[in-house]
């Protein structure tokens, strides 16, 4: 990068922050190496020639500015990232600015935002970002003072004095902050040193959410902008062969109607699209508009014919291992007593309430795209790609997302974005319809499960047999080899109970479809969870045990996870359930966080079951935020309601069937139960929180509607009503 | 196309539209006020909810032909900072998680409060079961329009 190309994108920074005068600037870079990250001032990075990252600024007026480099989409790292360098930054939150980090990894590091690894992946960076500015602060106003460090303090953006109580804000000390040598490897505070952290701060984005001010992916104007909607092939991988857009184009308001394409893993999806200067007119277009597609090629898969190779598969075929200790065919054949299960989950819709969009606007030698996306390092990597343009051409912007849960981390939508601006040579926004988002994928994979186990005469696990049959997200890429095993086949299984089994045996059998699929809340625990923890009831029941009771027999000795089913046990008050009450209980755990969950359920007058209420625990270890955490669990719990009661996508004749909220029926507030969240506290690395509350719900669902009624739900969706 | 002089907000906005256009997209494309989102088009999910001559409509299926000669309020409108009861009650609730069906909801919930300041469960269930939110953030919704309720009733008692 050229000196003046620095000093462009830093001007940028200071312009897009609104930032005058002296700052001071912290940031991290890559390492030369790009294995580890650094801290930096910005006079460092200037005069050693290192590319300036900005994650804190703190102009001469006091104002602080922070980054965010992650998506918020609803999971609160708007709220979460700016909290913890506040914390160390001894500034009050109110005072802070937040704004989006444009996309830009070699800035900010990995800015996926997934996997409920935001606060996980960066809490510590970001609290030595905070840490190690206060440090300079501190430093800047002693020599001012001509007075030694330690007797100086920080406190609510001021340094004091503590002898003769003289105070010095930020912003005055910020000229000479920026010329000292930035102290690295503070000691960070205690917990119980916590003003911000650990308390439920509001979060700073609710106010634009409640006015309509807060910009969403399909708020964003471009001057000259057009609107696109695109015709797209409803088996996914037919081709266009012609289109007839003689009626589309009569359409006032209509300006292009072309063919186009986007790369979804190894297929080129093809579309139609119709471009006009507004989206009414684009919508009004595509219905005019005819198209021919060539679907030959690929099998039209239906929903029972997908599940029925599944079926067999699990009936036939061993898998791919996994995971596996001593010898379970051989203990399985012997045993006397077995317990044997077969699960079915379904396909799923990502259903954000934002439909896909994504504004772009190509020139000859630059790229700009605006949107709601959780990925936008990848999104660059592709456009560079696909565009053959560098890096520093590609500027990569996130609005809010309306919600994501995984969908809004890939690339497809946007790569179409961009070669629709780049065939008509000026900004375009193009939008999904509802039906587009519900019926196109990627998927959730619906996924069957045959769990088998042999029990001792004392209830103990003598052999545990699973097995996971359906598509493997993975095999879809470029070359990605069809008998690599799926490595999230454990995914959700509590880590202690491997300890306890001597012998068993996790493997998966893939199934080939055209169908794309790809990540959706909390992935693969979503499903595995549901064949995890009902199987553990079931083998309870055989056993003649509390499920309770049960799972404690295998995680004696773990402290962090005794100290999470006694407190379930307590707060759920499962040990004194009344009569005609169902009582279920579910433990997982996934992207290093553990959950339990209590439900229960009681009969309805007019026949079919309610819940009554749920209890969570959450231990996510470190935490910045109960409220936040509180709201994703109960976020977590009602999609859980939904995909187990309520929705499912089905296909027939190679075509997803639902396609919007009529057929693909979402859970509402009348659904909706009493839910009670509780957050263990400990100093345990900090764990996920936007995902790891949804795979216990549905176990712990049917464990208590086989407690009250006898009858065990291994299929899902179901209906409540109709138990 | 056909000229509407639309009422939104108590302000004055002429358009050039399609008799057919959905209010919707008049109010997002032409009036240039984006609070009013899209989410199905279908009057399924209610994140295009909006007031017209005070009860709440799905806007995305109603045309602009039909909703010119009335008063429209959008969720710009409730007030200049935040400060409507409903939006208050939002804020101290910490209702919104993405936020996107957020402006719909709290129409809906405005226009409920506005006939009935004391609703009951069942009454908030009625008023609200047109309004979806895939973040799950219903728990908080309820609890909102409880606390706005109880806001309104004592202010009520304060005159």
């Amino acid at each position: 990068m050229t000196a003046s190309e620095k000093n462009l994108s830093r001007r940028n920074f200071i312009k897009l922050s609104g930032m005058t005068g002296a700052a001071l600037t912290l940031g991290i870079y890559s390492t030369a190496s790009g294995k580890s990250m650094e801290l930096i001032t910005a006079a460092e990075a200037e005069t050693s020639g290192v590319e300036l990252n900005a994650w804190i600024s703190i102009d001469s007026a006091g104002k602080v500015t922070i980054i965010n480099h992650r998506a918020e989409m609803g999971q609160g790292s708007f709220q979460a990232v700016p909290q913890i360098i506040a914390e160390e930054l001894e500034v009050d939150l109110n005072d802070v600015k937040i704004i989006f980090g444009v996309g830009n990894e070699k800035k900010y590091g990995s800015q996926i935002t997934g996997g409920s690894s935001t606060v996980r992946g960066s809490y510590k960076h970001l609290g030595q970002m905070g840490a190690s500015a206060r440090e300079m602060l501190k430093e800047a106003a002693a020599k001012k003072w001509g007075v030694d460090k330690s007797t100086c303090y920080a406190e609510n953006g001021q340094i004091i004095h503590k002898p003769s109580g003289k105070k010095l804000g930020y912003g005055e000390l910020v000229a000479d902050a920026s010329k000292l040598e930035l102290p690295k490897d503070i000691p960070l505070k205690k917990s119980s040193e916590y003003k911000i952290l650990r308390k439920p701060m509001p979060r700073q984005d609710t106010p634009m959410k409640t006015n309509g001010t807060a910009m969403f992916g399909l708020d964003k104007k471009l001057p000259g902008m057009l609107y696109a909607v695109v015709e797209r092939n409803p088996r996914f991988l037919g081709k266009v062969k012609s289109f007839d857009d003689a009626e589309a184009k009569k359409v006032p308001g209509v300006k292009h109607v072309i063919k186009v394409k986007m790369a979804v893993f190894s297929t080129t999806r093809e579309g139609v699209a119709v471009v006009a200067d507004n989206l009414w007119s684009a919508m009004q277009g595509r219905k005019a508009l005819k198209v021919e597609w060539d679907d030959s090629g690929f099998p039209y898969n239906d929903t029972t014919q997908l599940y029925a190779k599944m079926e067999e598969d699990l009936k036939t075929k061993e898998g791919l291992s996994y995971r596996t200790m001593g010898d379970v065919n051989r203990v399985l054949s012997k045993a006397e007593k077995k317990v044997e299960a077969v699960y079915s989950t379904p396909y799923e819709s990502h259903a954000s309430m934002e439909p896909l969009t994504c504004t772009a606007n190509v020139t000859a030698d630059s790229c700009e795209i605006w949107g709601p996306i959780q990925a936008p390092g990848w999104v660059q990597d592709d456009l560079m790609n696909v565009l053959s343009m560098p890096r520093e051409k590609i500027t990569v912007n996130m609005t809010f997302l309306g919600g994501g849960f995984g969908r809004k981390a890939f690339t497809d939508y946007t790569q179409e974005a961009a070669l629709i601006s780049k065939e008509i040579k000026g900004p375009v926004q193009v939008v999904w319809t509802r039906e587009d988002d519900t019926t196109q994928g990627p998927f959730r994979p619906g996924m069957m499960y045959k769990v088998e186990a042999a029990l001792n005469p004392n209830g103990r696990i003598a052999a545990y047999k699973f097995k996971m049959a359906g598509q493997n997200m993975d095999h879809q890429w470029p070359g990605a080899e069809k008998d690599a095993y799926n490595g999230s086949t454990t995914e959700g299984f509590l880590e202690p109970y491997f300890e306890r089994l001597p012998h068993y045996s996790f493997a998966d059998i893939p199934l080939d479809s055209p169908i794309p699929v790809m990540w959706w809340r909390s992935v693969y625990s979503s499903t595995n969870g549901f064949a995890f923890e009902s199987f553990m009831d079931e083998l309870a029941v055989a056993a003649g045990k509390d499920s309770m009771e049960y799972r404690k027999m295998f995680l004696g000795g773990k402290d962090r996870y005794m100290a999470l089913i006694d407190k379930l046990e307590q707060v759920s008050g499962w040990k004194s359930k009344g009569k005609n009450e169902g009582y279920g209980v579910a433990i997982t755990e996934c992207f290093s966080s553990i959950v339990g969950e209590v439900v229960k359920v009681s009969k309805r007058p007019e026949g079919g079951v309610k819940i009554d209420k749920v209890w969570a625990v959450m231990d996510c270890g470190w935490y910045v935020n109960p409220d936040i955490i509180k709201a994703q669990v109960e976020g977590s719990i009602i999609m859980a309601l939904g995909a187990a009661t309520k929705h499912a996508t089905t296909f027939k004749d190679g075509k997803a069937v639902e396609q919007n909220f009529n057929t693909y029926k979402m859970p509402r507030i009348q659904d909706t139960p009493e839910i009670e969240v509780f957050n263990m506290d400990n100093e345990e690395p900090a764990g996920g929180v936007g995902e790891p509350g949804l795979p216990p719900f549905t176990p712990a669902l049917t464990n208590a509607i086989f407690d009250l009624t006898g009858k065990r739900i291994r299929t899902l969706p179901f209906d409540l009503e109709k138990v | 196309m056909a000229k509407y002089t639309l009422q939104i907000n108590d302000k004055s906005y002429t358009v050039e539209a399609d008799p057919k256009m959905p209010l919707l997209w008049a109010i997002r494309d032409l009036a240039g006020l984006t609070g009013t989102k899209y989410g199905c088009g279908i009057a399924q999910c209610g994140a295009c909810t909006v007031h017209l001559n005070g009860n709440a409509i799905r806007s995305c299926s109603i045309p602009v032909s039909a909703a010119a000669s009335g008063k429209i309020a959008t969720i710009e409108g409730l007030s200049d900072d935040n400060t409507h009861v409903v939006q208050q009650a939002w804020i101290q609730e910490q209702v919104p998680q993405c936020g996107y069906c957020q402006s719909g909801q709290i129409m809906s919930a405005v226009a409920l409060l506005k006939k009935n300041s004391q609703p009951t469960d069942k009454d908030i269930d009625t008023a609200m079961q047109g309004n979806i939110c895939r973040c799950g953030t219903y728990p908080r919704i309820r609890k909102a329009i409880k606390t706005a309720s109880k806001m309104m009733v004592a202010k009520a008692s304060t005159k």
